[in-house]
């Protein structure tokens, strides 16, 4: 590029000063600005006019703003240095009460104007959309989409500007206001501005303190943040989806470890044998099975019992016992089996099977000792005993779901807490439970 | 690129220009304003000074969009109440003519799209949507601009002109569209906001403390 024509001047910050008081004016934005607000006696003046033409003046003797981060402040916003140009306060008033928050209008002069807004100690990076946000309709509350991202509606307020310093790439005045509509999906918001029949649409995204004040290497500490704001991202929405994701980690688990456990379980039958009772043969009924043999490390032994009880019940003394150490695990169990008709129709109670665990059998050789009782009278009950080792117990897992789900729920219901809050500010209060809308 | 292309009627200086379709150009050293006859070159006008300007661009400035590098090589200056704007005629690598507006340093890259039903001037409100080429574009502002001048190679005839009736319009999905209405058939473009830093730019203006 050899020939071109010789680039214009090297745009300069222009020192001028103000036409009201005389005070020293500095144009920091390279005539991109269209108003500048004297810092000494508030002059707004027509930063287009070579002579900064007097466009109004407002008192601000009695209510003084100074803005936390100073004009011609330089600071790093994602990546780009910016410089701090100018600063408001905008105010709404809800029920009558006023509140206010703080734009500050940075400036690169490449990249143009890239805004801050502050409100109790809550940051927001804002700038100006490129896309205009698609408004779904009929939708209540109502929502705005950008970028695959669905904003919900949070507040719709007048906002009147009260207090202005530097410079403003608008038309700016105290006194004036707009129509602001802020719709969140934290940690951002898209805002629109309605002046006439104008809507400018920005994005905002959720800073802290603490990062606007390494942003632009500001002494000392940031205001404290108070009370939940619009878009400020949940502390913990991010860990309660975490601590979901964990626990259907955990679950995936404990399910395979079932299964696994149910599978590499021995289960093995270590005995099994058939008897006959007679409740009506006088006599000693009890008796005792051959030796068999229970290995592997201390744990469980199912004892079944199955039976062709029918309309009747048996009940059985059990005594596992050891045949070296002498050690004896008691235990009966009752079978029972009734069935029939009524005049509901068919029932019945009660099986002719049965099933217990004896927990903690330590190895070794072991004999059951069997005493059957029953009503006289009904006869021959025939019935298969058989005896297993290592057997999964489910119930465990349900008590570690249970202690896994706790924490899940804990922290998700504070989570609906901050949720609660968030919302509890906006134009769409959570209803409690028992009010009627 | 550059291509010698005779000499300034005015002032006898030689005239280069870098895109074989210029229609129009100025003289970098006498500012006169000229359009390319049959055989040679017409003084049709004088560019007084432009106002000034704070775009980051100026003319030579290059950079790529959608992986095609341009030339920045002509620009209309249009002032309006927000101060001026640039639309700078940017020349692609591939020979085609495209614009680049600079408006408080918002970037957009348009195209001219001929063909294509224009609405008539005058009847328009902010909101109300327009379909070109399958995409609805709703007009954001109605801009009444005040030329100010031209600098460089232009695709058409373009001088002293008086108030340009601009109308914007935006999709939602970044679309841009503007119609300009300064001539009997308006002229409507098609093309996309932009990020600064996704155009790559060179050779850009440097400003007084900053780097």
């Amino acid at each position: 590029m050899s020939a071109g024509p010789m680039p214009p001047n090297r745009p300069q910050v222009k020192a001028l000063n103000c036409p009201h008081c005389g005070a020293a004016l500095t144009l920091r934005s390279f005539g991109n600005a269209v108003t500048v607000v004297c810092e000494s006696c508030h002059s707004i003046l027509d930063a287009k006019d070579p002579n900064l033409q007097v466009l109004q003046r407002f008192q601000a003797a009695t209510d003084p703003e100074k803005p936390l981060i100073p004009l011609g402040t330089r600071g790093k916003i994602r990546g780009t240095e910016y410089e701090v140009i100018g600063f408001e306060r905008r105010t709404i008033h809800v029920d009558g009460v006023p509140y206010s928050w703080h734009e500050y209008v940075l400036f690169n002069p490449y990249k143009g104007f890239r805004y801050l807004t502050e409100y109790n100690g809550h940051w927001n990076d804002a700038s100006v959309l490129k896309a205009l946000p698609e408004i779904l309709p009929y939708a209540s509350p109502p929502k705005v989409k950008y970028l695959g991202e669905t904003y919900r509606h949070f507040q719709t307020a007048k906002a009147g500007t009260s207090f202005v310093l530097g410079e403003f790439p608008w038309q700016v005045r105290v006194g004036e206001s707009a129509e602001v509509t802020d719709y969140v999906s934290p940690p951002r918001v898209i805002s629109s501005e309605q002046t006439g029949n104008e809507v400018a649409w920005s994005m905002g995204e959720y800073m802290s303190g603490k990062d606007v004040w390494k942003a632009f290497s500001l002494p000392g500490d940031p205001p404290e943040a108070t009370g939940v704001y619009e878009n400020q991202p949940s502390p913990l929405s991010a860990d309660t989806k975490n601590i979901w994701v964990v626990f259907a980690a955990f679950l995936v688990l404990l399910v395979m470890m079932m299964i696994g456990f149910d599978m590499s379980s021995n289960k093995a039958e270590v005995f099994t044998g058939y008897y006959k009772y007679d409740s009506n043969q006088r006599g000693e009924a009890s008796f005792v099975t051959d030796e068999f043999e229970i290995r592997g490390h201390t744990s469980n032994v199912e004892v079944d019992t199955s039976t062709d009880l029918n309309n009747r019940w048996i009940y059985l003394n059990y005594a596992l016992i050891n045949g070296e150490t002498g050690q004896a695990f008691d235990f009966g169990r009752e079978v029972s089996y009734y069935h029939g008709y009524d005049s509901d129709g068919s029932w019945s109670e009660g099986s002719a099977n049965d099933s217990v665990a004896v927990p903690k059998v330590p190895p070794g050789r072991y004999y059951l000792r069997v005493e059957p009782e029953g009503d006289p009278g009904y006869g021959v009950t025939y019935y298969t005993i058989s005896i297993k080792r290592d057997v999964p117990q489910n119930s465990w897992y349900g008590i570690a779901l249970g202690a896994l789900l706790l924490p899940a729920i804990l922290l998700t219901w504070r989570t609906l807490s901050f949720e609660h809050l968030r919302w509890a500010e906006s134009d769409h209060p959570p209803i409690r439970i028992g009010d009627s809308e | 690129m550059t291509q010698p292309a005779g000499t300034c009627p005015n002032c006898g200086a030689k005239i280069v220009f870098r895109w074989s379709s210029s229609v129009q150009t100025t003289c970098e050293y006498c500012k006169s304003i000229l359009v390319r006859t049959d055989l040679d070159w017409q003084k049709v006008g004088q560019v007084a000074d432009l106002p000034p300007n704070s775009s980051p661009i100026q003319l030579g400035t290059e950079g790529s969009y959608n992986h095609k590098a341009f030339t920045v090589i002509g620009r209309i200056v249009y002032e309006y109440e927000q101060g001026n704007w640039n639309e700078w005629h940017i020349v692609m690598n591939d020979g085609t003519s495209a614009w680049l507006s600079d408006a408080q340093d918002e970037y957009a890259v348009s195209f001219a799209a001929p063909g294509r039903h224009i609405p008539e001037a005058g009847n328009f409100q902010v909101g109300e949507p327009f379909v070109w080429d399958n995409i609805t574009y709703l007009v954001s502002a109605i801009t009444t601009a005040h030329y100010r001048g031209v600098e460089g190679e232009l695709p058409f005839q373009y001088w002293d002109k008086g108030d340009v009736t601009f109308v914007d319009l935006r999709s939602e999905s970044g679309d841009f569209a503007t119609i300009d209405y300064s001539e009997t058939t308006p002229a409507l473009y098609l093309g996309e906001m932009v990020e600064f830093d996704s155009l790559a730019l060179k050779n850009l203006r440097t400003f007084e403390g900053w780097s």
